[in-house]
């Protein structure tokens, strides 16, 4: 009998996932023999939106590339600005963006496990970690003003300060959370349900994920030492270190677990942070035009690695601006690995990435050597976007 | 012909009770940066609990009375976003939820956005806030349903 192929189109508006994002998986019966993504639903074209304006105001942009992580992406900007343009952070700016980058840490984790526990079809998980999520939403409100945007940093410094009576707010969550996170990984690991559906499933060896290129969590997972804030301190992580961790198993349960065990690590650097606070100034000088120059600012976001170049040709605007997010880098290789695996692991699978698409959707122009170098304006851009989707209204 | 009328007013208002006590609303994010989604998803969890007032959120537009908006519209999923919305069976409400859903925030004028929501389907109640918090979030649907109690949504 000839075996039958067919094409499960998933998106870009589905029940799972709560991002735009199109995946075609062809299946044999209940195994999957190919699968392919489309992108592209979020991009809105902000690397080019940042040619348009100036430093302070491309600050505020680049926080809404994504909403869970926009700490970490300010970060990487203002590091990167700083840089180019001699600027001294006092480190007791750095230590409070250190601070802010491990709760939002914390919060995205959670958030994440919750996620994956509701495709797993454990939705009572679901519900615990975002009940509890919300201590830590209600943490960064109180130290921000804001429970997703919290537009912390400004170039040369941060904006907000945190005296005693926060500080120790901060610990009484942090000791909550710390006390459920305990009961969560030991939940993951023990019940048949949940373990069913993710020991052995979507197994990355350690040569593959070095192959495809897996960062963040999901290389750590593989027994692959990726992680930036080990390997490269920024802001103030030579001041507080941060001990990798790192599993050997490579799958999903191993995923879960890395994670879960990161936040003892988050919870950990919060407290010293918190109990050896430098002393100073929170922000430094800023000149209005960043001299010329070009810089690479790389930190650890929740879901691996973030890039940023940025150019800078002496005014007071960004020539070019590049963002390279850990999505795109852990997605590809998910579509590789989805092969052979049942229809129904489809779901656990792409969660246990932890796929942001909103971070994704990024263009990229390829040319070939022998081409001239072109640039693309802004109109060329825009006819080139109607163009292509082809607007009838 | 007088009970005739009396039956059809008493159906009408039945049909505008069902539907206001226990509507389904479906998610779609054209184009945001997750802050307006996460919030969303927040509004369904044990401190916000949506579900109290019979809002269910679910994934199929086919069954969905509301839908929740939220960032600007890209022109990849502007054709999308129309059909989700042709779809959905009638009486249907849009819900825009975040400041890029009602205005285009700070992603007016991109190359590759089309605008705020309202330039490619109607709305009926708008939430800002970047992102919205959830008791917002729940207002503004609490409010929809006020309104739609208020004019009657037997067709």
């Amino acid at each position: 009998m000839p075996s039958e192929r067919f094409v499960i189109p998933i998106g870009p508006q589905h029940p799972a996932l709560k991002e735009p994002g199109h995946f075609e998986f062809s299946v044999e019966g209940e195994r999957v023999t190919g699968a392919t993504v489309r992108l592209g639903y979020a991009h809105r074209g902000i690397e080019k939106a940042c040619e348009e304006r100036n430093w302070v105001q491309s600050l505020y942009l680049l926080e809404r590339i994504c909403g869970i992580c926009s700490h970490i992406h300010t970060t990487a900007y203002c590091l990167g600005v700083e840089r180019l343009a001699g600027v001294e952070v006092p480190p007791r700016a750095q230590a409070i963006r250190v601070l802010i980058a491990e709760l939002e840490r914390v919060h995205s984790h959670l958030l994440w496990l919750g996620v994956a526990a509701h495709e797993a079809g454990f939705d009572t998980l679901f519900m615990y970690s975002w009940r509890d999520r919300e201590t830590v939403m209600d943490v960064l409100e109180g130290l921000t003003g804001n429970r997703v945007n919290y537009s912390a940093n400004v170039l040369g410094g941060v904006k907000y300060d945190l005296d005693e009576a926060r500080a120790e707010t901060i610990r009484k969550g942090v000791d909550y959370l710390e006390a459920r996170t305990y009961y969560y990984l030991e939940l993951v690991v023990h019940d048949p349900v949940f373990v069913q559906r993710t020991r052995g499933i979507g197994t990355v060896t350690r040569e593959q994920a070095e192959w495809l290129g897996l960062v963040g969590p999901a290389a750590r997972a593989s027994n692959v030492a990726r992680d930036l804030r080990v390997e490269s301190p920024y802001a103030a992580y030579d001041l507080f270190p941060v001990q990798m961790v790192l599993e050997t198993a490579g799958d999903l349960e191993a995923r879960v677990s890395v994670r879960l065990k990161e936040l003892f690590e988050s919870y950990r650097v919060i407290r010293t942070i918190l109990d050896k606070l430098p002393t100073g100034e929170i922000k430094g000088r800023m000149p209005k035009k960043v001299r010329e120059g070009e810089t690479v600012s790389r930190v650890e976001a929740p879901r691996g690695e973030l890039f940023y170049f940025i150019k800078s040709n002496g005014t007071d605007k960004a020539e070019r601006v590049k963002v390279r997010t850990p999505t795109l880098c852990n997605l590809a290789p998910m579509m590789t690995l989805a092969i052979g695996h049942q229809l129904a692991d489809m779901p656990m699978l792409l969660a246990g990435v932890d796929p942001c698409f909103s971070c994704n959707d990024r263009s990229i122009v390829v040319r070939n050597a022998q081409e001239a170098e072109t640039r693309w304006t802004w109109e060329q851009l825009r006819r080139y976007g109607i163009e292509v989707y082809k607007c009838k209204r | 012909m007088r009970l005739e009328e009396l039956w059809e007013q008493l159906e009408a208002r039945l049909a505008t009770w069902g539907r206001t006590h226990s509507p389904w609303a479906v998610h779609f994010n054209s184009g945001s940066c997750n802050g307006c989604d996460i919030e969303i998803l927040a509004t369904i969890t044990p401190r916000y609990d949506l579900e109290r007032f019979g809002v269910k959120i679910q994934g199929s537009p086919r069954h969905a009375d509301i839908l929740v908006c939220t960032g600007p519209v890209t022109r990849q999923a502007r054709e999308r976003l129309l059909r989700i919305y042709e779809q959905m069976p009638s009486p249907k409400f849009v819900l825009a939820v975040g400041t890029c859903a009602i205005s285009g925030g700070v992603f007016q004028g991109c190359y590759n956005v089309v605008g705020r929501v309202d330039a490619v389907i109607p709305v009926d109640m708008y939430v800002p806030g970047c992102p919205p918090r959830p008791e917002a979030i729940i207002d503004g649907i609490l409010k929809l349903l006020e309104k739609a109690q208020a004019e009657g949504v037997a067709t």
